[in-house]
């Protein structure tokens, strides 16, 4: 019944869970205590001219503790795992507890009965990879980009990044979790000129070992989406429609998960909140949040509270299937936890999405492209954090990109801004394409066409 | 935070494998924040994070590696791992004396927010929230944020250089929900300044949560954005964070020397209209992005980067400025210890013109007054930046009618500064910012006079 039946993967992670366990072990009476421990290290190699620009090592690990008491909450962290600071982060927690106001469903995690899908992206191979070895890759990713197209001129940045992440955490109400990670990624930005005009495109690698890394195809991207902007200008104020690849669109239905939370729906921040068992999408849409997915690289057994992470179901056939739920959010809209918080060590958990993923439609790139007589293909957006409202919907973001006539990618267009509702575009999506790609966010996503977008230009 | 001595072995260290170049930033921050949301204080957090980063230069290489461990051994093991990662020809042993340098921000923090009890923190969420809802029976949630911060940072280098600074800074924000039959729209308003709990003598947070759900409930009876191009008139102090993306990240030395910013080989150029002066400024007291030293201990300066159009200088750091044979412009600011520093803002505004505002406003017979802006983004590439607009109306006839819907708005850097043609008298900061480059935040300022740019492409949904 308790996920403490899963035993912590390494030696490392039983000494972070003994460590939140100590810290537990002081609640007192009529107090739920949690403790969630990290430790991560990583290393970075940025290189630039065929020099190494920078390389960084190092640890970090710190310790989040929260109180409940009297449906008070209080919260305390520290990046640091001393005791005597662990001891100070225990008393501020009690002593923050205090203050907050009381609501009936404030409180920790209780074990639920749900068994973790056993996952370990644990490759040594990660650790074991020589230093040289990194600063090797992170020159020859910029030697390919800089080969790419004669116009590449140079380089941003070209780098090669690991990370190696444990978690434990442990409650007074019997939550014992513990999990590890490891992961690798490179990525380069590439500068491309001709004449008085200069484009960067970005291309990117990811992988649970460092075998994985494609080289090939970071660089080819990065090159490819530099060099095609070239003679870009502002296209005619119109409604079309338009075209997003994977990566793009992912981000879109990130906007959507994240008004699919439950702490939003029950705050009255969801254009979604009594939604529930109707359309809201196109019948091509069928959404899940699912880190049991383990081809995502957000995959993972614990959410932040240490319940064992599980498949929900959001959009099925377009009709909105129900929220995610931590377990405060759960109790107050009496509904289970969905396995959904998410957290670090310097905040207490909250709802999220972990592993986004649409499921396949149909159609390929060219398929979707082939359907589109007026049309713009989007290869990159700005302003997300300015032009989004998840509260109203609203959505008015900067592009760059392709004009799509007749069926097919025509001139380079920047400079203009696409506008819409997050409500209307997932009515407006007339093609979900077939080809997902998990991409280094942990999010699936296929191409999306959305018809009768405004695009803003001149 | 540690003795003199101490930094002198740990930069011995760091240089023993050849390095050129080696520093020892230490941070001790603490940070406290309470929430207020759903019409309860959910929640009090205590933070903090000590550690330092050493970082040790060779050539065009930089070693880093950082730690929690303050002890001599903990630093000298970090010293040595930044010292493996940027291995020099020479080595051997360098000795270091260190020189300290007092510098004073020139005001002294009234309140330090850790002596006020977190009862009075709890009680200015409850007040702004009853202020907030009281507005207006549509409003229809409210969250209130209060924040302090106590950042304590000591910087030693190789040319024996040692400078100690305590910075304190303080926040308050309000946002609100109204909901109308045309569906939900919010408001935010935020206070935050270089100072202690006197912020709440100096600032009215009654009114600060009466904006915020004026704000909401203004844009409940908006009518979608236009799209296209017209004349937008930027209010006072609510537009800093145009110039902060049109030009202020295109002008730092890091982007320009790679290549990466169309004001890249510009200076001594007109790259903006007559009139337009355009400052960083970090030693502006109190303001958000004030500071007494940067992050590589050199004391903040006023640098004008634009004067009367022309580009004067770019922003730098310590790294590119040793490279140019130059002084660094006090700008080289990190994250926390755990991070590089890197050329970033600090207080960036445009000094005032001579006109009045309702006069540019009644010369504009059709456009966009934009009263508050959101954050923006800029590909310092192109040039091509976009910024949100969170308060916006549209001029008819040259008066202020009806509100509009939130959108981005979309131009280019070098192209907008010298499409400026208007500038008035009525210069005011704008509320505080967290700047973001390269996963980097810092805190950083911005401030505009009422102004107008003659074109610019409104991404709204409306023919």
């Amino acid at each position: 019944m308790n996920p403490a039946a899963v035993e912590p993967p390494d030696e490392e992670c039983a000494a972070l869970l003994a460590t939140a366990q100590r810290v537990v072990s002081q609640a007192r009476v009529g107090e739920q205590l949690e403790a969630f421990v990290a430790r991560s290290s990583y290393t970075s190699v940025k290189a630039h001219a065929q020099e190494i620009e920078s390389f960084t090592s190092a640890t970090s690990a710190g310790v989040g503790v929260r109180v409940v008491r009297d449906h008070r909450q209080g919260f305390a962290w520290a990046g640091s795992l001393e005791p005597d600071v662990i001891e100070d982060a225990l008393r501020e927690a009690r002593d923050n507890a205090g203050f907050a106001e009381p609501d009936a469903w404030v409180g920790l995690a209780e074990p639920d009965g749900v068994a973790p899908v056993p996952f370990d992206a644990f490759d040594p191979a990660v650790a074991a990879l020589p230093a040289d070895r990194k600063i090797e890759l992170a020159l020859e990713l910029e030697r390919m980009v800089l080969a790419g197209d004669p116009r590449i001129t140079g380089v941003r940045v070209a780098g090669f990044s690991d990370s190696i992440g444990r978690f434990a955490v442990a409650t007074s109400t019997g939550i014992v979790g513990s999990s590890r990670g490891a992961w690798c990624s490179m990525s380069a930005l590439a500068l491309a000129a001709d004449g008085d005009e200069t484009y960067t495109g970005a291309g990117s690698t990811v992988g649970f070992s460092p075998d994985s890394l494609d080289l090939d195809e970071a660089a080819a991207d990065a090159v490819l989406r530099a060099t095609r902007l070239f003679g870009a200008r502002p296209a005619p104020s119109r409604r079309l429609s338009v075209l997003f690849e994977p990566r793009v669109a992912a981000t879109i239905i990130g906007i959507l998960g994240s008004s699919l939370t439950g702490d939003r729906v029950l705050k009255g921040r969801s254009p979604f909140a009594d939604r529930v068992g109707e359309r809201i999408a196109t019948p091509a849409l069928t959404l899940v949040d699912d880190p049991t997915d383990h081809r995502s690289y957000a995959a993972d057994m614990f959410d932040g509270e240490g319940l064992a992470c599980r498949r929900n179901e959001l959009v099925v056939d377009g009709v909105l299937q129900g929220f995610l739920y931590d377990s405060a959010t759960g109790r107050r809209a009496d509904r289970p936890s969905t396995g959904s918080a998410v957290r670090g060590v310097s905040s207490t958990p909250g709802v999220g999405c972990q592993a986004l993923a649409v499921l396949p439609g149909s159609g390929s790139f060219e398929e979707l492209l082939a359907d589109i007589d007026d049309g713009v293909y989007v290869q990159s957006m700005t302003g997300l954090h300015s032009g989004v409202n998840v509260v109203s919907g609203d959505i008015s973001v900067g592009i760059e990109g392709l004009i799509i006539r007749d069926g097919a990618l025509a001139e380079p267009v920047r400079e203009v801004t696409i506008a819409s509702s997050l409500q209307r575009m997932l009515l407006d999506t007339r093609m979900v394409g077939a080809d997902v790609e998990w991409l280094p966010g942990g999010t699936a996503c296929p191409s999306l066409v959305v018809d009768e977008v405004a695009l803003s230009g001149s | 935070m540690i003795d003199a001595s101490v930094l002198e072995r740990v930069l011995g260290s760091a240089l023993r494998t050849g390095g050129e170049f080696a520093e020892v930033f230490a941070e001790d921050r603490r940070s406290s924040s309470a929430l207020l949301d759903d019409g309860r204080v959910e929640e009090l957090t205590s933070g903090r994070d000590r550690g330092a980063g050493i970082r040790v230069v060779v050539g065009d290489t930089t070693g880093f590696a950082h730690t929690a461990d303050l002890s001599e051994a903990g630093l000298i093991a970090a010293a040595e791992a930044a010292a493996a990662a940027a291995r020099g020809g020479g080595g051997g042993v360098r000795t270091i004396a260190l020189a300290r340098q007092q510098r004073s921000r020139g005001y002294e923090i009234e309140i330090a927010p850790v002596e006020v009890p977190k009862a009075r923190k709890v009680e200015l969420l409850t007040r702004a929230d009853e202020i907030a809802r009281s507005t207006d029976a549509a409003i229809s949630q409210v969250s209130v944020n209060y924040g302090d911060s106590l950042r304590r940072i000591l910087v030693a280098n190789s040319d024996g250089l040692l400078a100690e600074d305590e910075t304190v800074r303080t926040f308050f924000a309000v946002s609100c929900v109204a909901t109308g039959d045309t569906g939900m729209q919010t408001g935010r308003e935020s206070i935050g300044h270089t100072i202690g709990f006197e912020l709440f003598d100096r600032y009215d947070i009654d009114e600060l949560a009466r904006r915020a759900a004026g704000r909401a409930i203004t844009k409940l009876a908006a009518r979608p954005a236009p799209s296209g191009q017209m004349p937008v008139v930027i209010g006072s102090g609510g537009g800093g964070v145009l110039f902060h993306e049109a030009c202020g990240h295109g002008l730092e030395a890091d982007l320009v020397s790679k290549g990466a910013s169309v004001f890249g080989g510009r200076v001594g150029q007109q790259v903006a209209s007559r009139g337009v002066t355009v400052v960083d400024d970090g030693t502006m007291s109190r303001e958000w992005g004030n500071i007494a030293i940067d992050d590589e201990g050199n004391p903040a300066q006023r640098n004008v980067l634009i004067e009367d159009g022309i580009l004067t200088d770019y922003m730098w750091d310590q790294l590119r400025a040793r490279k140019e044979g130059r002084a660094s412009s006090g700008n080289g600011r990190r994250q926390s210890y755990q991070h590089l520093p890197m050329v970033r803002m600090t207080n960036t505004y445009l000094l005032a013109g001579t006109e009045e505002p309702e006069a540019i406003i009644a010369s504009t017979e059709k456009g966009v007054y934009v009263k508050h802006l959101g954050g923006g983004q800029v590909n310092t590439a192109t040039g091509d930046f976009v910024f949100g607009m969170t308060e916006a109306y549209l001029i008819e006839n040259g008066e202020v009618t009806e509100p509009l819907r939130e959108g981005n708005l979309i131009g280019n850097g070098p192209e907008v500064l010298q499409r400026i043609d208007a500038l008035g008298n009525d210069f005011a900061m704008g509320p505080p910012g967290t700047c973001g480059k390269d996963g980097q935040g810092v805190p950083v300022g911005d401030g505009v006079p009422t102004l107008r740019v003659s074109s610019l492409t409104i991404g709204g949904t409306a023919a």
